[in-house]
């Protein structure tokens, strides 16, 4: 089976929020909610600064919390590439996910579900990149199958050093930052 | 897994076009392809150029169930590469802005009171035309002087051209790019232009001088700007504040602001000193080397450091490190340059520095850029004024715009009646009272006009002090002029409409061809819909309309852009046919042939430098209504070194207010405390603090540099206002 | 010098996470404190003390079903998709304390019933004469009466522990993932469970006996709320920064004054004196534990959303 996951270059990422804006308009994300966000790092002091800057959203986590806590199985892992989902025919909004994710993904969508980065799986199953991957003006994000040895993500992996956002957490995010 | 592959796109927009493409004439073409996709329930592909900025990228809208969805770039466009920016994707809200103006407005208060009339387009042009009549009469066409930015203003300047008009401006000379332009054309006899010519993405070293490329969202240019990185080019960034292209860069030099001069000096006098330079092409394509050579000597980097602060080491290992990469490598030219008002002279150093690396259309440095060749429509000629025009009087400033003026000039003789009265002003696409230098003037000025005539999408700032207020459609709901770029590959794009106009706004094409009309100019309107217009030149260039409006965009023949690529090194434009390292051209008008450093004038104690740049999501002062891009950043921030903050006892996140040199108070903003930025200086994105009321969703959040920047000192050589000398102090609310 | 600045304002996540208002934390300090009356109820019936009429084993279940009715009211009223609330019940995910939840607060309601059969209120037991004749039969059943004792015993223990268990699992927010959080929960439903019985019961020797019961739950409170601080102090940093919530944060004086100081401390001095016969036994003191509980669980739901995993600091330069 296939494990859909992004892959994406901090040393390209500009922070211009190019991928929070495609993902607005692709999925229709109402005003004053965010299915990605950027998350800027600066350590050092002025001149000798190091600065990291991330496109952050739902890690589609391997060992996601949030499906485990789910009292409905409104959460769920997908059939496609292990992806993690919300059916928002079966969600209550009892909010438990959102206190469950350690990255704070989720959130409540002003039609009373709980919504947040479905990996764009309308676009990935008809072979497109995800909407913030497509649109993303530094060709920072890459989305694939690692399963797929040939596939870009895991030859990135393969070949460049990366870490992914508090491992500590134990929830396995499937999206891996190049550094 | 499956790409949407350029063929397949082809396809899939080819097909949707075949009904389009065979209608012709009459605006009710427009009506029935839009009332089409309305009706047509699914997805519509339509492709357009996107006019947020200037950069005009290629876009396909999507339609869905007649609704705009979202807007993608064009694969087979060179400006997007696919691509748009976040500017570019939420071009959405522009559409769907609950703020836009819908209807044409007539002033019934007195300037300022904010009272219109909604009246119709009709009357609206009845009243314009008569009173462009009765100011033309009165004191002839001189008298009417006209501001327009970006490439909707063509139909409108054509019309007015034809009227008699002459004194044209726009703030993308004086304000922007005029010093690196006017820098260029001195030394190399070309320009820079818009899309830059850089050559960022095959480069392999380079220094952005300010130029602050990952905020500044120019489309392919940050494109490029990522590949040099993950090629893993040298970056050297010069700033005074750690900007996004700085966290990238192995050479951040955090400059004292205004100094640059002095660093691009010691940069030369290296250069020269241990002998790095390309001495064959200096040789050969150089005039005034040996000149150059004693006038520079006693820029050291030594000297530099008391200037800039930047260390001498880190000065010749940054300009040794340009050197090694030669040709290949090169000093940015910048964009919005006019900073100090000695800007030519700066963006000057930076052409020498150029020239020294032998890098002028080499890979990895500059290309030469290559246009489609599309014929003009016969028009008949425009008639003869021998007027001057006003903003430069007895040619004051030597290099002066001429296409694009100089807008304060034209702001100042409103106010003196000097050398001749301006009665009239009419703007299209330019927000004054933002962007130009001291709001003050530019009041004074409108108050002493018998009418303003503002065309807009919005009701903006500028807009609020019109007699008349004309609505346009926004770029995703009309035709307009031809995207016809100097780039990489000659090519042409189209705008056309992708969704219906929500009210009663209007194509400005239609309402150029309107006024003239009403101004018995028919004439000059042989056509009666813009599509003939466009069509008849695509086609006289041999190329398929048809082509173009399912494509949005034809590419012409590949051309080499490189001296690598077999291109011919030749510098007919300029006195002495060669890069003039001596400027014959200043010297003969009494400048300084080699350039000048001058020290900038020092806050006074207790006073911070305002800097300000771009935030990546939003466009000058035109985004703040959009409802997309205000969510990404809904109002600016005052950047203050953690530091400084931290003696006058302000948090991250606190309200302040900045108070200028000349005692203006801003309105209320954030102070963003960080270590990202010198403690000498303060720091905001342009564009906020919007004053006009109707702005919901902008109106006074956060606060406005231009309102802070009184004070501005004019480029004796071309007129450009330097913005960067004001001062403010920091107060907590 | 570590600066981070996120994009993102998401309504009731971010600054912090405060998607469950007043309604959550009143549900828990119900389903804790029917939890603990249930216990009680069931050892009162399963040490006999069913024969006296006075018990309060016959009068728990009676306001145990309009608390957790109270409280399940509650938490649908916190819902955001309220209508699809029937999805509780399409499943059981064992997973899920959640579910497991939903499922013990609707099983939670026949033993209450059964609980009260074993003595129906006269009024009601004029009114169906049928159902007051299985419930004399119940009476006079010891193995059912037993029975129901246990059931009550096991499922109000799962009902106290799941309120806890129900956040600590959590731990993706630091202060609520201690392994004793469940144990702090159940004690303090069983003290807050002893007081009321206390207040509403009618025989002044069990009465006596709650008070002595419930200063051991106090004890143990302090106890366990001593050991949680050690625990997340000798933790990561992320859980010594969520001790410092309550021990100088934002939560700290509430923390100290109402729910140890008031609900805690006072209490038990005054119960002290009314066990020792040294005064008289007083409402005072089982309304300041209550009062505490009831604190309580306000401060460990909004603590624990304000509790979040640090930003990656990254050192990789
Ligand atoms: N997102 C977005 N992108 C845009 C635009 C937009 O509106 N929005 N506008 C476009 C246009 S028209 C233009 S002209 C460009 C402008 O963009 P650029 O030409 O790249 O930048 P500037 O506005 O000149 O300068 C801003 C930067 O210069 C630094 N700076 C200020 N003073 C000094 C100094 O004395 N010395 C040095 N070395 N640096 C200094 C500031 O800290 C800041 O980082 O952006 C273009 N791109
Ligand atoms: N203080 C300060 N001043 C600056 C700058 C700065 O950084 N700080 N930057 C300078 C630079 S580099 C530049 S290029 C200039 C830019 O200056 P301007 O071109 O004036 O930019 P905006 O402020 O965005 O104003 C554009 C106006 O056009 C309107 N508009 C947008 N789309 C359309 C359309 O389709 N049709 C019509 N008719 N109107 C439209 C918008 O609503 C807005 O009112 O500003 C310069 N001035
Ligand atoms: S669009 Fe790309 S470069 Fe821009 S913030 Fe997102 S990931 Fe970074
Ligand atoms: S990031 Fe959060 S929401 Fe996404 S899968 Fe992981 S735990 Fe669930
Ligand atoms: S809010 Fe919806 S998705 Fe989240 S745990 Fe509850 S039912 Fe599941
Ligand atoms: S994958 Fe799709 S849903 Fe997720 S952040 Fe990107 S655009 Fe949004
Ligand atoms: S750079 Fe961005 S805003 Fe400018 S034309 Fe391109 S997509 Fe539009
Ligand atoms: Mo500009």
């Amino acid at each position: 089976m296939a494990r859909y996951a992004m892959v994406i270059d901090t040393t390209k990422c500009v922070g211009c929020m190019d991928c929070v804006v495609a993902c607005k308009t692709e999925n229709n994300v109402p005003e004053g909610f965010n299915r990605d966000w950027i998350t800027y790092e600066t350590i050092g002091k002025f001149p000798t600064l190091h600065m990291e800057i991330r496109s952050e959203r739902c890690n589609h986590c391997d060992n996601p919390p949030c499906v485990y806590t789910c009292p409905t199985g409104a959460s769920h892992i997908s059939d496609i590439g292990g992806i993690v989902l919300v059916d928002y025919q079966k969600c209550i909004g009892c909010k438990a996910c959102i206190a469950a994710c350690p990255y704070d993904a989720r959130f409540v969508h002003p039609d009373g579900y709980v919504s947040k980065c479905t990996f764009c799986e309308h676009r990935i199953v008809q072979g497109l990149d995800p909407a913030c991957v497509a649109s993303c003006p530094t060709h920072c994000m890459y989305f694939g199958d690692l399963e797929d040895p040939n596939s870009e993500v895991k030859k990135l992996l393969n070949s460049r050093k990366y870490r992914v956002l508090n491992p500590e957490t134990g929830t396995k995010p499937q999206i891996y930052y190049l550094i | 897994m499956e790409r949407l592959t350029r063929r397949k796109f082809l396809q899939i927009s080819g097909t949707t076009f075949a009904g389009a493409g065979l209608l012709v004439g009459g605006t009710k073409m427009i009506q029935s392809t839009l009332s089409a996709n309305e009706k047509n329930k699914g997805v519509v592909k339509i492709p357009s150029y996107c006019s947020i900025c200037f950069w005009k990228c290629g876009l396909i809208g999507y339609v869905k169930d007649g609704k705009l969805w979202k807007l993608e770039g064009n694969p087979i466009d060179p400006l997007s590469r696919g691509r748009l920016c976040p500017r570019g994707n939420g071009g959405v809200g522009q559409h769907y802005d609950p703020d836009r103006l819908q209807a044409p407005l007539v002033r019934i208060s007195n300037r300022g009171g904010e009272e219109w009339k909604v009246t119709t387009w009709d009357e609206a042009l009845n009243y314009t035309s008569q009173k462009l009549v009765e100011i033309k009469d009165k004191y002839g066409p001189q008298a009417i002087a006209v501001f327009s930015h970006g490439p909707g203003g063509a139909f409108l300047k054509h019309t007015l051209r034809a009227f008699g008009i002459k004194n044209f401006s726009a703030p993308s000379f004086a304000q922007c790019r005029g010093p690196r332009e006017v820098a260029f054309e001195l030394t190399y006899g070309e320009i820079i232009g818009s899309p830059e010519r850089t050559d960022i993405k095959n480069s392999k070293c380079f220094a952005l001088i300010g130029s602050h490329i990952g905020e500044n969202m120019h489309n392919s240019q940050v494109q490029e700007f990522a590949e040099a990185i993950e090629k893993g080019a040298t970056i050297i960034v010069v700033d005074p504040r750690f900007s996004i292209a700085a966290s990238k860069a192995k050479y951040y030099l955090p400059i004292k602001p205004g100094t640059d001069t002095a660093l691009l000096l010691a940069w030369i006098n290296v250069l020269i000193q241990e002998k790095l330079y390309d001495r064959d092409f200096v040789d050969k394509y150089t005039f005034g080397f040996e000149q150059l050579k004693e006038y520079i000597e006693p820029f050291t980097p030594e000297w530099a450091f008391v200037e800039t602060g930047i260390e001498p080491n880190l000065i010749r290992e940054t300009i040794r490190e340009l050197a090694r990469y030669k040709p290949a490598s090169f000093v940015h030219p910048g964009r919005h340059v006019n900073w100090y008002g000695n800007d030519v002279q700066r963006i000057r150093a930076i052409t020498i520095i150029n020239a020294l690396l032998g890098n002028w259309n080499r890979k990895g440095a500059f290309f030469k850029p290559v246009k489609m060749e599309i014929p003009k429509y016969p028009y008949p000629p425009y008639p003869e004024m021998d007027y001057e025009v006003v903003y430069n009087p007895n040619s004051k400033y030597p290099f002066a715009g001429e296409e694009e003026g100089l807008t304060q000039g034209i702001r100042s003789a409103t106010i003196t009646g000097e050398p001749y009265p301006i009665k009239a002003w009419i703007v299209y696409g330019t927000n004054l009272i933002q962007t130009l230098p001291n709001q003050k003037e530019t009041i004074e000025a409108i108050n002493k006009l018998d009418f303003l005539l503002v065309i807009d999408v919005i009701p903006s700032e500028i807009a609020m002090w019109a007699d008349v207020v004309l609505p346009e459609t926004v770029y995703l709901e009309r035709y307009d002029e031809l995207n016809i770029s100097s780039f990489r590959v000659p090519f042409v794009g189209i705008r056309q409409p992708v969704v219906a106009p929500p009210h009663d706004q209007r194509d400005g094409w239609w309402i150029a061809r309107e006024l003239a009309i009403k101004l018995g100019l028919e004439k000059f309107y042989p056509w009666k819909h813009i599509e003939e217009y466009l069509r008849y030149r695509i086609e006289s260039a041999g190329l398929s309309y048809e082509q173009l409006k399912t494509d949005g965009i034809i590419i012409g023949e590949e051309q080499p852009i490189y001296v690598d690529d077999g291109l011919n090194l030749e510098f007919p434009y300029t006195n002495t046919g060669k890069i003039e390292l001596y400027s014959t051209q200043l010297a003969a008008k009494g400048f300084s042939p080699f350039p000048t450093y001058e020290r900038p004038p020092e806050p006074p104690p207790g006073y911070f430098r305002l800097l300000f740049g771009r935030t990546p999501v939003h466009t000058f002062s035109m985004t703040q209504s959009n409802p997309i891009l205000m969510d990404m950043v809904a109002e600016n921030e005052v950047w203050i070194n953690s530091d400084v903050a931290e003696t006058l006892e302000i948090k991250n996140g606190d309200y302040i207010v900045l108070k200028n040199q000349d005692g203006v108070v801003s309105n209320k903003v954030k102070a963003r405390v960080t270590q990202r930025i010198r403690p000498d200086c303060v720091y905001m994105y342009h564009g906020f603090g919007h004053t006009s009321r109707r702005l919901r969703r902008a109106y006074l959040k956060g606060a406005s540099d231009a309102q802070l920047i009184t004070r501005y000192d004019i480029d004796p050589i071309m007129g450009g206002t330097g913005m960067n000398n004001n001062f403010v102090t920091i107060e907590k609310v | 010098m570590n600066e981070v600045v996120i994009t993102r304002h998401n309504n009731l996540i971010d600054p912090t996470l405060s998607i469950w208002g007043w309604e959550i934390p009143v549900y828990l300090f119900l389903g804790g404190l029917v939890g603990g009356m249930m216990l009680i109820s069931g050892y009162f019936i399963l040490t006999g003390r069913t024969k006296n009429t006075l018990c309060s084993c016959y009068r728990i279940p009676i306001i145990g079903i309009f608390a957790i009715s109270l409280g399940m009211f509650l938490l649908f009223l916190d819902l955001e998709h309220k209508l699809y609330v029937w999805n509780l019940y399409l499943n059981f995910m064992w997973k899920s304390p959640m579910s497991w939840g939903a499922w013990i607060l609707i099983i939670i309601y026949p033993i209450l019933l059964l609980n009260i059969t074993l003595r129906l209120p006269e009024n009601v037991g004029i009114k169906l004469p049928k159902l007051n004749e299985i419930s004399l039969k119940i009476q006079r059943n010891p193995f059912i009466t037993k029975l129901i004792g246990a059931l009550s015993m096991v499922f109000g223990g799962l009902l106290g522990a799941y309120t806890a268990i129900l956040l600590s699992n959590f731990s993706a927010r630091p202060a609520w993932n201690s392994p004793m959080l469940w144990t702090l929960f159940i004690t303090s439903g069983l003290s807050s469970a002893a007081a009321l019985v206390h207040l509403v019961g009618k025989d002044p020797e069990e009465r006596h006996l709650l008070a002595k019961a419930d200063n051991g739950f106090l004890i143990a409170e302090i106890i366990i709320i001593i050991l949680m601080i050690i625990g997340f102090v000798s933790s990561s940093q992320v859980h010594i920064d969520a001790a410092r919530l309550i021990l100088s944060g934002p939560f700290a004086a509430s923390f100290w004054v109402f729910v140890v100081f008031i609900g805690i401390i006072i209490p038990f001095i005054i119960q002290i004196f009314s066990v020792n016969n040294k005064i008289p036994h007083t409402n005072i003191a089982p309304i300041m534990v209550l009062f505490g509980g009831l604190i309580l669980r306000f401060i460990v739901v909004y603590a624990g959303q304000y509790s979040q995993w640090p930003r990656n600091v990254f050192i990789n330069f």
